[in-house]
């Protein structure tokens, strides 16, 4: 395995409550993911997946325990740092889609290039035009989301977070809005893309479907992180949770 | 990212918001745009109306810097009277002085009564032509006096308003004429035998006083010439100077205007024009200006509070977008700006509209005519009006969009992406 991007070593993420015991939603997660990895993990609602996930994209920070991203410990980043690592080479991918409402599918795209300096700024019309294109949406560049199916939408938000060439995808239950079809031919997308472009790929899911196309798979259960076998188990095989 | 990038891509970002948000926009424009010319408008009729009546001002004490040279004799007569000065030596030392330090604009002014065959009184100054420019007499009918009116056989008249209307308004080129019975005072305060003289009407100017109270201008030469030299013993002597260096200047003349006048005579100047009031203390403008001021930052705060509270709903709508944003990469400085930008670069566009209304509005024939009706040099609308406009909608931007920039950063981005 090559240098990891992403090193999460006894992460534990504990949320204070008013009136309660603080909630403890990760235990001690270790983690290594490196470029080309294709990761899932899989777990209940409320299982603390897309805490562990906005933590591993810098969104949200570890109550105790180390996470480096490129070998830089996070205690060790300003904000500013943080929010340009994230820029640079992380790329979201959510559930919801959340593309901007009254934007056409070209300026969501070119979004991510406003945070960016040099040639990209510049170029970011262009560069969102080829990545839609490569997404299979080169004939609807000027569409507002609301006029774009659920598997269009999210074809935009995948072309969103590669546009600046992430080295981490994080896709926070990428098909939990789309039917199995469309769910299936995004992740098809998605892996296929990812691999072209070198980046690693984290996947949440509850769907042992999309888990299974994984090169490595994780159940998070009670906050704690366990590996298992990303190949379909039987019992699973015959639906799609 | 390069400065360069990071304001362009400020920029952009504050136009796309803009252009997504036009319904959001155009609220602003519209409360901005009216406070913004509300300002506007207060602040240019303030200063137009103080050109007007800087104008009024100058009709009274003269233009600035404008100084009165007088002298009287300090030596005590043997009966106790006050002695009259030559008025001959008087108006020639005046003469030599203006002359000697290059003053292009004096006159003498006389007052003195006339006597209407009609009956009734008007108050006649008897001046040189340049008192017209040194005191911007209004001229409504025909004209101000010139050089060659002091050559002309009967002497040439300008007289107020209401006078003319009582002569039937003749046209000035039917060259009317007036009847007048002249007399002055003398340095004691007893008034002097009346003259009889003829005087052919040249100019008509506006009434100061009330309807009945007429008033007129004659020339200074004619008078002495009809009435003798006592005029000019009690006359005032004026000179229009630079500004600049006024008070050197005056105190020069008043030194060279004693030195030229026989031992015993004193020699005083002062000056008479609003700016010395100003210099002394006694700002007429201040209160107007005061009161102008407060109405316009009243309305400002005004459209100010409205921006911000569209503003502050706006970006709880658009939590979920800035949470978007940051986890793209957009760091808490740039969501601030962005959000400062955006009501700025609103704010700016719906003042520069507001400011052009208020241009075009106030040249209006019907605004210019109502409000600066009788002045002879109609202020125009002031440029330092439409910047300070300009940099006041800015500036209400800026303030308007700081609160919800401050909200935009305190937003989590986790927190911002499940809204």
């Amino acid at each position: 395995m090559s240098d990891p991007i992403v090193r999460a070593a006894g992460l534990t993420r504990t949320v204070e409550l008013p009136d309660a015991e603080p909630l403890r939603i990760l235990r001690g997660v270790d983690l290594e993911v490196a470029v080309g990895d294709h990761v899932s993990i899989m777990g209940r609602s409320g299982s603390g997946k897309s805490t562990l996930l906005n933590i591993l994209g810098l969104l949200d920070a570890p109550t105790d325990g180390t996470l480096e991203f490129d070998g830089v410990p996070l205690q060790r980043m300003s904000a500013g740092r943080r929010d340009r690592t994230r820029g640079r080479n992380v790329g979201f991918v959510f559930q919801q889609f959340n593309l901007l409402p009254g934007r056409t599918a070209l300026e969501n795209v070119e979004m991510p290039l406003l945070y960016d300096g040099g040639r990209s700024f510049w170029r970011r019309r262009t560069l969102a035009a080829e990545m839609l294109e490569r997404v299979g949406l080169g004939a609807r560049l000027e569409q507002m989301p609301d006029r774009l199916s659920g598997g269009e939408q999210q074809r935009v938000a995948i072309a969103r977070a590669l546009i600046r060439s992430p080295r981490l995808i994080l896709a926070d239950e990428p098909t939990g809005a789309l039917d199995v079809e469309t769910g299936a031919v995004i992740m098809d997308l998605l892996d296929h893309i990812a691999t072209q472009a070198g980046a690693a790929l984290i996947t949440i899911t509850h769907d042992p479907h999309v888990a299974a196309r994984a090169q490595r798979a994780y159940r998070l259960a009670d906050g704690v992180l366990h590996e298992t076998s990303p190949v379909l188990e039987p019992a699973a095989a015959g639906g799609v949770a | 990212m390069s400065a360069l990038t990071s304001v362009a891509g400020s920029l952009a970002e504050a136009w796309q918001e803009l252009r997504v948000h036009r319904l959001r926009v155009l609220l602003s424009l519209v409360v901005v745009a009216v406070s913004v010319a509300a300002f506007t408008a207060v602040v240019a009729l303030g200063q137009m109306l103080s050109q007007g009546f800087q104008e009024q001002m100058e009709r009274g004490g003269g233009r600035p810097a404008l100084i009165s040279l007088t002298a009287y004799d300090a030596g005590a007569d043997p009966s106790g009277a006050p002695k009259t000065p030559d008025g001959t030596a008087l108006d020639a030392a005046f003469q030599r002085t203006t002359e000697r330090f290059g003053v292009e604009w004096t006159s003498r002014v006389a007052w003195l009564d006339a006597q209407l065959p009609g009956g009734g009184f008007a108050g006649m100054q008897a001046v040189d032509p340049d008192f017209g420019v040194m005191r911007r007499v209004p001229i409504v009918q025909g004209r101000w006096f010139t050089d060659a009116d002091a050559d002309r056989l009967v002497p040439a008249v300008v007289i107020s308003e209401n006078w003319w209307k009582s002569l039937g308004s003749p046209a000035m080129a039917a060259h009317p004429t007036v009847e007048l019975s002249l007399s002055t005072w003398a340095p004691d305060g007893t008034q002097t035998a009346p003259v009889q003289a003829e005087a052919v009407v040249v100019g008509v100017t506006t009434s100061t006083d009330g309807p009945d109270s007429y008033a007129g201008y004659v020339i200074y030469e004619d008078i002495v010439a009809i009435a003798g030299p006592t005029i000019s013993a009690n006359a005032d002597r004026q000179a229009w100077i630079p500004l600049e260096g006024a008070d050197e200047l005056m105190e020069a003349l008043r030194v060279s205007f004693g030195s030229s006048l026989s031992s015993g005579m004193q020699a005083e100047a002062y000056r008479t024009d609003y700016v010395f009031q100003q210099e002394q203390g006694y700002d007429p403008f201040g209160p107007m200006f005061l009161v102008l001021g407060g109405i316009a930052s009243l309305i400002l705060a005004l459209g100010g509070l409205s921006l911000l509270n569209i503003t502050l709903v706006t970006v709880r709508h658009r939590i979920r977008e800035i949470g978007v944003r940051r986890s793209f990469g957009a760091t808490g400085a740039r969501v601030f700006i962005s959000v400062m930008l955006e009501s700025v670069v609103a704010t700016v566009i719906a003042g520069g509209i507001g400011i052009v209304v208020v241009i075009l509005g106030l040249r209006l024939p019907i605004v210019t005519e109502t409000i600066f009706m009788g002045l002879q040099e109609p202020p125009a609308f002031p440029m330092s009006a439409a910047i300070t406009g300009l940099l006041v909608s800015a500036g209400v931007g800026a303030l308007a969009g700081l609160v919800p920039a401050l909200v935009a950063v305190r937003v989590r981005p986790i927190d911002a992406i499940r809204y």
